[in-house]
């Protein structure tokens, strides 16, 4: 299984890739390559180009300010997951980043390759569908915009962004010191696709009722999607057992897809499974920080 | 462009080659600098047998063009053991325990289990089993593979306290 | 006391490999290499109308893309043998080394593209255009055998391949008889081999042009030899086929396949040294796989729950062709009787195909199926009477005071299957005292009380082990005192080299690590029959320790009449032949230059030249190995997912040659077992397209979904072979998916759960909780 011929850029500079990607034929950027390179090896794509984007300083990197977390989009996963300043105010990446793929693969998979390639159990994904993430994009021309994860995701495999663009950076507003957090999801293996995961964020108010929170569920459906008959059902309660039982009950309002690995009908039964665990976490662990001096 | 020519250093060894490139970093390994230790099982990045190390870290090399690891450092298989030919404890310790079989996945375990020691010199099993996750074998069963890394962290700690 | 039977001798083949110095096929160098790739079958059952090239053969680097036509002028046969070493025997199911009329399967071979290197063969390969005319599809093989309208090929008349009977006993008496009959239908999906290196060919033709040198990554060295002698009506001494190191056999690499006849063929049209490396996408969908079996079965016992009979049905997907005499199919039915007494039997059996990849052994062949079949039967018993699993297994199990026992059926060699060793009763109770099953129902009660689903299961299993009619070896003292095997036995990772070496050098009293194995070689080998059955440790193995003996009686004897000593006085030790308690000695190297003969040299009359015996120790029986497991597991009932948390496996190899290998084999073995009750599942869809292409979709075990695995080894010598050995290639696998299924079902016993099919994923599992739980609430 060899990749189809194609011709190669390596640009180290932004607007140097953006010339490329307008000037080339059927460009295709290469990132990670930890799913591009296997589609090209199965021929699943045919690009006539490829851009590297590698080795652009530029779009590595993170940097933590204003109460945003900004990293770029060439930040290699396993940077991310091992990052300790990341860790301490959005402890959510790290946890999801140990389900995604293996060692290998971080080591080279990119946050913005994995966010353009959207595939529907991805991880950072549905992490940055939590944050309300913003999705940096450069342009023709060095033009920059920035849109909210939720306008980023087109549709299944499909993010908002043109041929000749670029994602540039991801930014995480972040939630308060202490806010709970959990992620959890089921596969068949260690660092498989899986059927469905289900991440949590919560911030409770001094009387410990909940004063914001915000849930994703991934693998469900064709893309990551917020739960937000959940979200609004559990601002300002405790996290009372049933309230958690209603919470996972509206999984059954999500788009859920049946495929050879799973039936629709499973997979939401696996995401209610996983919204479960998250709810019960995210609570323990936002009471744990509370109690925290 | 069609080709490239990369500068590539290899278990401490600099090569300049052409490399057509959509060769893969495996390809390249094997079959333009004969370097054949490492492996290809899967050719789309799920059966471990192409780990090498690039940069210090564990690679999937069927997912890699070689023109990618133009100015990278490069470690295989072949690069593990001492110049005399002493094997390294994690290669003594395979044998040791029969943590090979048929030999084909055992390049890609090395590489990967010679990065987890690096940065973990005490490995749970569990810790272990997780490393190797993404590292298929078909002959053992893995228990010997697992029994074999417990036993190279223990020996390399062992070296490392006697200085 | 042995010095190195029975030892954990370090493997010799290590060395190499851990330093990235083996040599599989992809790795050997050959100047002047073009590439090869296949155009093969989109479609799962078509007329081809037409083949166009033209766009293809204009490509760079393209030498040539032959057609079944184009390669017509080298070869006897568009198709290849049934079975083994002849070209006589074929008939209408045997694979066609090219295809150009009607393809029979997604994967079919079609065309072979030759270039300077396999990405652009893979260019041309895309560029070919196949016009299809679509036939109708097989796909489920229960159909297959009822529809007379729909035919896979239509070169046959029917889908039915074959229908037989096994059998013996009054099954009729039996269960009229019976205080108990219990029934059920049980789905079996084996799949694939997935052996780590794929498959693989290299062929150089030496100058000339009449003579070829063949590697292939192959369990089958002297198959292919005489396959290709015969195909391409070559001279036996002007071909070669050569064994490189195999990355794992599994059975798959057991067959010759038309790869392996159409390269060569290439080869031999257009002088030039031809690579071929199947990629693994080209795996699923060409390589032999084992896939689906559909049981039905009655059981009927008596009211202290003896087997009085047991009768059935089963019904095996073949896939397109065969590429073997059929020998799955039959294997399960002969051996599901396993351990246990079954006073009568009678299994119809239904071989058809069905437009799929064609199917034949993979590790077990057929009697993991087996074993399946009789251990869910053998729990629906204990469960349907309120028994002990363990308890209805005793009660049925050959007692030892019985062996050796002969089932009333032949082997697949037409040999009688007569249990020759073991004590399955003690190697049960060993198994149950391990494993703590008395303390379990305990255990399991806490557990459920904390809203916890646990369960253990068990399973015994038989495997016939040494397949005979014989292996060659031929053990030679080299020049330099070391010595050398050859042997027609292959090597595919299981540590064949180290084990011969034991066996050999134990004999000669020299060093393991001084005998070098030349395993595969049809050069220095002729005679050889390969790898398959678990047999090559106790054929390969006899002929070897047979020919060192002989070639030690040969160093005494020459040494004592060198000496002039008797020969009574000498023994063998560090590679000399020394005086006992005395000081003289001559060295094996020197022995061997004086025998190899020197001008003025008279040998005496009793000495011949040499210092080498070959020996094809015959056999026509089976070593019975057999092997009882106990699983315990935990099942999520929220996601139906099983976590094996524990697992003690006790086996009776007879008399372990090296420990340390035969623990790889089962470990290794008992894995495959647990993908095939858990994950391995090869899917097709209803227009019999390969779903599971890629090792994302077809599940192999991983490091994290095992733990470790608890073995129990007991060592009957096996009476009928000269080492007391028996085979232990495939006995881990074969009951393990019902150990581990028999504990599923025992954790969702709250649920009424029965467990018929294997593999069962996740939600399979789910969906089998949630009726429970229906039936329970209605």
């Amino acid at each position: 299984m060899k990749p189809p011929p194609f011709d190669y850029f390596c640009p180290t500079t932004v607007s140097e890739a953006l010339e490329l990607l307008a000037a080339q034929p059927n460009p295709k950027i290469l990132a990670g390559g930890q799913s591009l390179m296997a589609m090209l090896n199965l021929r699943y794509l045919l690009p006539d180009a490829l851009v590297d984007i590698n080795h652009i300083p530029e779009l590595v990197g993170t940097s933590i300010a204003s109460g945003t977390a900004r990293i770029g989009a060439m930040t290699r996963q396993r940077v991310i997951e091992r990052d300790e300043a990341l860790r301490r105010v959005a402890p959510i990446l790290s946890e999801a980043l140990r389900f995604v793929g293996h060692r290998q693969t971080r080591n080279r998979g990119t946050i913005g390759g994995s966010l353009c390639h959207l595939d529907p159990a991805a991880e950072l994904a549905s992490v940055a569908l939590l944050y309300d993430a913003e999705i940096e994009i450069v342009g023709r021309n060095e033009a920059r915009r920035t849109i909210p994860i939720a306008k980023f995701i087109g549709g299944f495999m499909t993010p908002n962004i043109e041929a000749h663009e670029i994602v540039a950076a991801v930014s995480f507003p972040l939630w308060k010191p202490g806010h709970g957090y959990a992620f959890h999801e089921f596969a068949r293996r260690h660092g498989d696709f899986c059927l469905a995961s289900a991440a949590c964020l919560l911030e409770r108010n001094p009387d410990n009722t909940i004063a914001r929170i915000a849930i994703a569920i991934g693998g469900l459906g064709p893309i990551p999607q917020r739960l937000a008959a959940a979200e609004r059902l559990t601002i300002g309660t405790r996290g009372e057992p049933d309230v958690i039982e209603r919470a996972v009950a509206s999984c059954s309002e999500l788009e859920a897809i049946g495929d050879f690995h799973g039936s629709a009908s499973y997979r939401l039964s696996v995401a209610q499974s996983m919204l479960r665990r998250s709810l019960k976490l995210a609570l323990a662990r936002a009471r744990a920080s509370e109690s925290a001096p | 462009m069609k080709t490239r020519t990369i500068n590539v250093t290899v278990n401490g060894t600099a090569y300049t080659r052409e490399a057509a490139v959509r060769t893969t970093l495996a390809d390249f390994l094997r079959h333009s600098l004969g370097l054949t230790g490492t492996h290809v099982g899967c050719e789309h990045g799920v059966c471990g047998a192409c780990t090498v190390l690039v940069d210090g870290v564990s690679t999937r090399s069927c997912l890699m063009l070689a023109v990618q690891a133009h100015n990278a450092k490069i470690e295989t298989v072949e690069g593990l053991a001492a110049a005399d030919g002493t094997l390294a404890p994690l290669q003594q310790a395979f044998r040791d325990n029969h943590g090979l079989q048929c030999g084909f996945c055992t390049p890609g375990m090395l590489m990967t289990l010679t990065e987890l020691l690096a940065e973990n010199a005490d490995p749970s099993e569990q810790e272990v089993r997780e490393a190797i996750s993404g590292n298929l074998c078909r002959c053992t069963g893995y228990q010997s593979i697992v029994a074999a890394a417990l036993q190279a962290a223990g020996t390399m700690r062992e070296r490392g306290k006697s200085g | 006391m042995s010095r190195l039977i029975g030892k954990k001798v370090p493997r010799l083949e290590d060395a190499a490999l851990l330093i990235g110095k083996g040599r599989y096929v992809d790795d050997i160098r050959l100047h002047d290499v073009l590439h090869c790739a296949f155009v093969r079958s989109t479609m799962a059952h078509a007329r081809i109308l037409s083949i166009d090239s033209e766009v293809a053969r204009r490509m760079p680097a393209i030498h040539a893309i032959l057609t079944a036509s184009d390669l017509a002028s080298v070869l006897t046969s568009p198709r290849l043998p049934l079975g083994t070493s002849t070209t006589k025997a074929q008939n209408s199911s045997t694979p066609f080394v090219l295809q150009q009329k009607e393809v029979a399967y997604v994967g079919e071979p079609i065309a072979l593209i030759i270039a300077d290197s396999r990405a652009e063969a893979e260019d041309a390969a895309s560029a070919v255009q196949i016009d299809y005319e679509p036939l109708p599809v097989v796909i489920d093989a229960r159909r297959a055998v009822d529809n007379d309208v729909d035919i896979v090929r239509a070169e046959l008349k029917t889908n039915v391949l074959n229908r037989f009977t096994v059998g013996y006993g009054d099954i009729a008496d039996a269960f009229s008889r019976a205080a108990h009959v219990f029934s059920d239908d049980i789905w079996q999906h084996r799949g694939c081999g997935d052996s780590i290196e794929t498959r693989g060919i290299l062929v150089e033709v030496r100058p000339g042009g009449h003579e070829l040198c063949v590697w292939s990554s192959t369990q089958m060295p002297h198959d292919l030899y005489y396959t290709l002698i015969g195909m391409l009506d070559l001279d036996e001494n002007r071909i070669r086929v050569i064994t490189p190191d195999v990355g794992g056999g599994f059975g798959p690499k057991y067959c010759i396949y038309p790869e392996e006849i159409a390269v060569p063929a290439a080869a031999k049209l257009l002088g030039r040294n031809l690579k071929w490396i199947e990629d693994r996408r080209e795996n699923f969908m060409s390589a032999v796989q084992e896939r689906d079996q559909y049981w039905t079965v009655e059981i009927a016992v008596d009211a202290e729950a003896r087997i009085l009979g047991i009768r059935g049905r089963l019904v095996h997907d073949q896939g397109a062709y065969t590429p073997k005499a059929v020998n799955l199919p039959y294997n399960s039915a002969t051996a599901m009787t396993g351990p246990y007494i079954v006073p009568a039997y009678s299994m119809d059996v239904v071989v058809a195909h069905t437009n799929k990849v064609p199917v034949s052994s993979v590790r077990g062949a057929g009697y993991p199926q087996a074993a399946f079949a009789m251990e869910r039967m053998m729990d629906l018993v204990a469960v349907k009477l309120g028994l002990d699993r363990a308890e209805v297994r005793r009660r049925n199990l050959i007692p030892p005071e019985k062996m050796p026992y002969t089932k009333q059926l032949k082997a697949r060699s037409g040999a009688a299957m007569v249990y020759d060793s073991g004590d399955y009763v003690a190697s049960q109770a060993e198994t149950l005292t391990a494993a703590g099953w008395e303390d379990f129902p305990a255990r399991q009660k806490a557990a459920l009380a904390e809203g916890r689903y646990i369960g253990i299961g068990i399973a015994n299993a038989v495997k016939g082990t040494g397949r005979g009619p014989f292996e060659s070896a031929t053990v030679r003292i080299a020049q330099n005192g070391k010595v050398s095997v050859f042997t027609g036995a292959v090597a595919m990772g299981q540590g064949l080299a180290t084990a011969l070496a034991q066996i050999c050098a134990e004999e000669l009293s020299v060093s393991a690590e001084d005998v070098t194995v030349i395993a595969g070689d049809t050069a220095v080998t002729p005679l050889g029959l390969g790898g398959f059955a678990s047999r090559q440790l106790v054929t390969a193995g006899s002929s070897v320790h047979l020919a060192a003996k002989s070639v030690a009686r040969k160093a005494l004897k020459a040494a004592s009449n060198l000496l002039e000593i008797a020969e009574e006085s000498l023994e063998l030790d560090d590679g000399h032949v020394r005086v006992k308690g005395g000081n003289r000695s001559i060295s094996l190297a020197e022995l061997a230059q004086i025998m190899r003969g020197a001008p003025g040299f008279a040998f005496p009359a009793d000495l011949e030249p040499g210092m080498e015996t070959s020996i094809q120790w015959k056999t026509e029986a089976l070593a019975y190995a057999n092997a009882c497991h106990i699983a315990e597991v935990e099942v999520n009932i929220e996601l139906g997912n099983v976590t094996i948390k524990r697992y003690v496996a006790l086996h009776d190899s007879g008399r372990l040659i090296n420990p340390m290998i035969v623990e790889g084999q089962i470990v290794g073995g008992i894995v495959h077992g647990i993908g095939n009750a858990l994950f391995e599942f090869m899917g097709y869809d209803e227009t019999a397209q390969p779903l599971t292409t890629t090792l994302q979709e077809y599940l192999l075990v991983t490091a994290t979904d095992v733990p470790r695995f608890e073995t129990i080894y007991r060592e009957t010598p096996s009476p009928i072979n000269p080492i007391g050995a028996k085979g232990v290639g495939e006995a881990g696998t074969i009951p393990a998916a019902a150990a581990v299924l028999s504990a599923v079902e025992n954790a969702l016993s709250p649920f009424g759960v029965r467990i018929s099919r294997t593999p069962v994923t996740p939600e399979i599992l789910f969906d089998l909780i949630q009726a429970g739980k229906a039936r329970a609430t209605s």
